[in-house]
């Protein structure tokens, strides 16, 4: 292997990415806008889960004025909000299309309401309305206890998963896309004409796109800290080297997919096949705890799992590095798994 | 002197379609070498066999008498039929990039100087003409100094012009005494370039010689063609066939002199003849019963 060939090829794409300015700047856009958007949304304490339909409400009178026969403790609780309609039909009608949860008559005594059958969060609500119209419970069944020391923002959660899920599209995108572009433009079949090997080419290919996926991390995570001002209980530094390993396995998975094929189209489909389960399987938006454990097992053979997990430790728990290294150890391993058989499966132009 | 490149019963199948029948050929050491067919002759896929891009079926080819080796990427340069490059890259960046890949290089403004990219060294690569682009695909074939040079219908596409400048570039590569192995479309180029001519067609070499050397092998006779009113009514022992065309006579020989003569000897005022000598096209036309761009 010669350092010098390595390295035309690792500055060539490092200058292809910063030149691409609008690939480079929705790089960083991306994730910042992801990131500030949810920051606004879940700025509050709180967020409404139900949504219940009242009627009649006439135009320009305020819904909250009209739910007088419903008991406060339902009325007041913020997980709930309340959507005014003029007449029964239209509530029916967002009830029957899951547009509400809920349909309640005002000011009827007892309270007529509608639910659909085939709707969970009507079901909840349903219970909600039930339980809040029942006697109070006399007996001290229940002993509310606040979480102790440090409490997590859902922003603080969140962040991670989305610089993984942006760390796992511009890898395999970056990567796997874009070679199969060269390979079918010829790009490739010109470099076999020189005396680069295919190891020096994916190397070359594989540090680079490290070193922008780092880059980018670093970038987007200063200018999303300037706004929402993250926590991070761990270390920094372990963190980084968490980031890392998982965009160096994120890269080889970019690679095994960039091995063989000259058909754009084709690779898009494959990439979006890997990329939405595990996007939604590896935890980058809402846990998965709770879902059937083979589901939870079989969203262990993707990286972004092992990268989120560690990353979310060290960042929400304050775990150090010593906690995290099985996650940091199988990213590893994926890493020469996936670097194997993408150099074994190579070709330059088939 | 041993040939740079010996050419042993090649064969390359695709499934069932023979690309290559049995192909055997040598290439001598600073001679221009030029691969003649019509789309789909098998000439793109002979010569990216040669170049080591593609495996064969079956056959052997060597270069300095041995099988080629690593070394043999390091003393070639290789101009593809189509070939994109780095979109960011300007073209001296590409240049310089190709250079790093390799142990000997020319320097990378003595390549702009040569092919004439001083005006866009500093463009995109996606911003340069296609004259411009065939000129810096020359130049990154010429990046590693190469004793043998591959071009593979390397004008192509080119307006005339365009396609002068690049020949001269040619001729000047030439002169320095490498081996250029050239595929090509365009007759006029294997005429001006090339001291040898293989001529393939469905996969075999139908023809193999210089350009003069297959024009006089294969095609003969020249067509004098004379304005039908100052022909002559008769004229006895014409040396060649002649038939009506229209308003002129065309008359078919092997010897062009002795009818001009014939002509002049019955007062045939000469204006308006026209001699059209064969060409290279003229021989595939005969051989192949093809036209070279079908």
């Amino acid at each position: 292997m010669r350092f010098k060939r390595l390295w035309a090829i690792f500055n060539a794409r490092n200058r292809e990415f910063f030149r691409d300015r609008e690939a480079f700047g929705w790089n960083f856009l991306f994730p910042f806008l992801i990131i500030l958007g949810f920051g606004v949304i879940f700025k509050g304490d709180y967020k409404s889960q139900f949504k219940v339909g009242v009627f009649p409400i006439p135009h320009g009178v305020s819904v909250h004025q009209s739910v007088d026969n419903l008991p406060d403790s339902f009325a007041a609780f913020k997980a709930i909000s309340f959507v005014g309609f003029e007449t029964r039909i239209q509530g029916m009608d967002k009830l029957k299309h899951h547009k509400i949860d809920l349909l309640i008559e005002a000011g009827t005594k007892p309270v007529r309401y509608w639910v659909s059958d085939s709707s969970p969060s009507g079901a909840i609500v349903e219970r909600l309305l039930k339980g809040a119209l029942a006697p109070p419970d006399t007996g001290s069944r229940f002993e509310k206890k606040d979480i102790q020391g440090l409490q997590i923002r859902y922003i603080d959660w969140l962040f991670p998963g989305v610089l993984g899920m942006n760390m796992m599209f511009s890898a395999l995108y970056g990567v796997g896309w874009v070679v199969v572009r060269y390979r079918k433009n010829g790009v490739l079949k010109r470099l076999k004409a020189t005396p680069l090997t295919a190891f020096e080419y994916l190397s070359a290919q594989l540090l680079s796109r490290i070193f922008l996926l780092m880059f980018t991390l670093v970038i987007v995570w200063v200018g999303s800290d300037l706004i929402l001002h993250f926590r991070i209980y761990g270390r920094l530094m372990d963190l980084l080297i968490v980031f890392l390993a998982g965009s160096a396995c994120m890269t080889a998975l970019g690679l095994v997919i960039a091995s063989r094929g000259t058909s754009e189209e084709f690779t898009n489909g494959v990439l979006n096949f890997i990329c939405w389960p595990m996007m939604f399987l590896s935890e980058v938006w809402f846990s998965i705890e709770g879902a059937p454990a083979w589901l939870k097992a079989s969203a262990k053979i993707f990286p972004l799992t092992h990268l989120l997990t560690a990353a979310r430790k060290v960042m929400n728990e304050g775990s150090g590095l010593i906690t995290v290294m099985p996650e940091i150890a199988v990213l590893c391993a994926m890493t020469m798994g996936f670097l194997i058989i993408g150099a074994v499966a190579f070709s330059w132009n088939k | 002197m041993r040939p740079l490149l010996e050419i042993i019963d090649i064969e390359k199948y695709y499934k069932r379609l023979c690309a290559v029948n049995g192909v055997s050929l040598t290439i001598t050491r600073g001679s221009c070498f030029g691969l003649l067919g019509p789309n789909g002759a098998g000439k793109t896929t002979l010569i990216e066999i040669i170049e080591d891009i593609i495996s064969p079926t079956s056959g052997t080819i060597l270069y300095k008498g041995e099988s080629r080796a690593a070394q043999f990427r390091q003393e070639v340069g290789i101009m593809f039929q189509q070939t994109a490059l780095f979109s960011f890259l300007t073209v001296a960046e590409t240049l310089e990039t190709f250079s790093r890949l390799y142990d000997s290089t020319e320097t990378v403004g003595h390549l702009i100087q040569l092919c004439h990219l001083d005006e866009v060294k500093n463009q995109l690569n996606d911003r340069i003409s296609g004259g411009q682009k065939q000129r810096l695909l020359l130049a990154l074939a010429l990046v590693n100094r190469p004793q043998l040079v591959f071009l593979d219908e390397p004008s192509t596409g080119l307006d005339p012009q365009a396609r002068r400048n690049l020949w001269d570039i040619v001729k000047t590569v030439k002169s320095q005494g490498r081996t250029i192995v050239l595929t090509t479309h365009y007759m006029e180029e294997a005429e001006k370039l090339c001291d040898d001519i293989v001529i393939m067609d469905r996969g075999r070499i139908i023809a193999r010689g210089a350009p003069q050397d297959l024009i006089r092998t294969h095609c003969k006779r020249a067509t004098l063609s004379v304005p039908k009113d100052r022909f002559p009514e008769k004229i006895d022992g014409l040396q060649g066939f002649s038939r009506e065309r229209g308003d002129r006579i065309q008359i078919r020989t092997e010897n062009v002199t002795a009818i001009i003569e014939q002509l002049l000897s019955h007062g045939v005022d000469m204006r308006g003849v026209d001699v059209k000598t064969p060409t290279l096209e003229d021989v595939f036309l005969k051989l192949t019963g093809r036209s070279l761009r079908e």
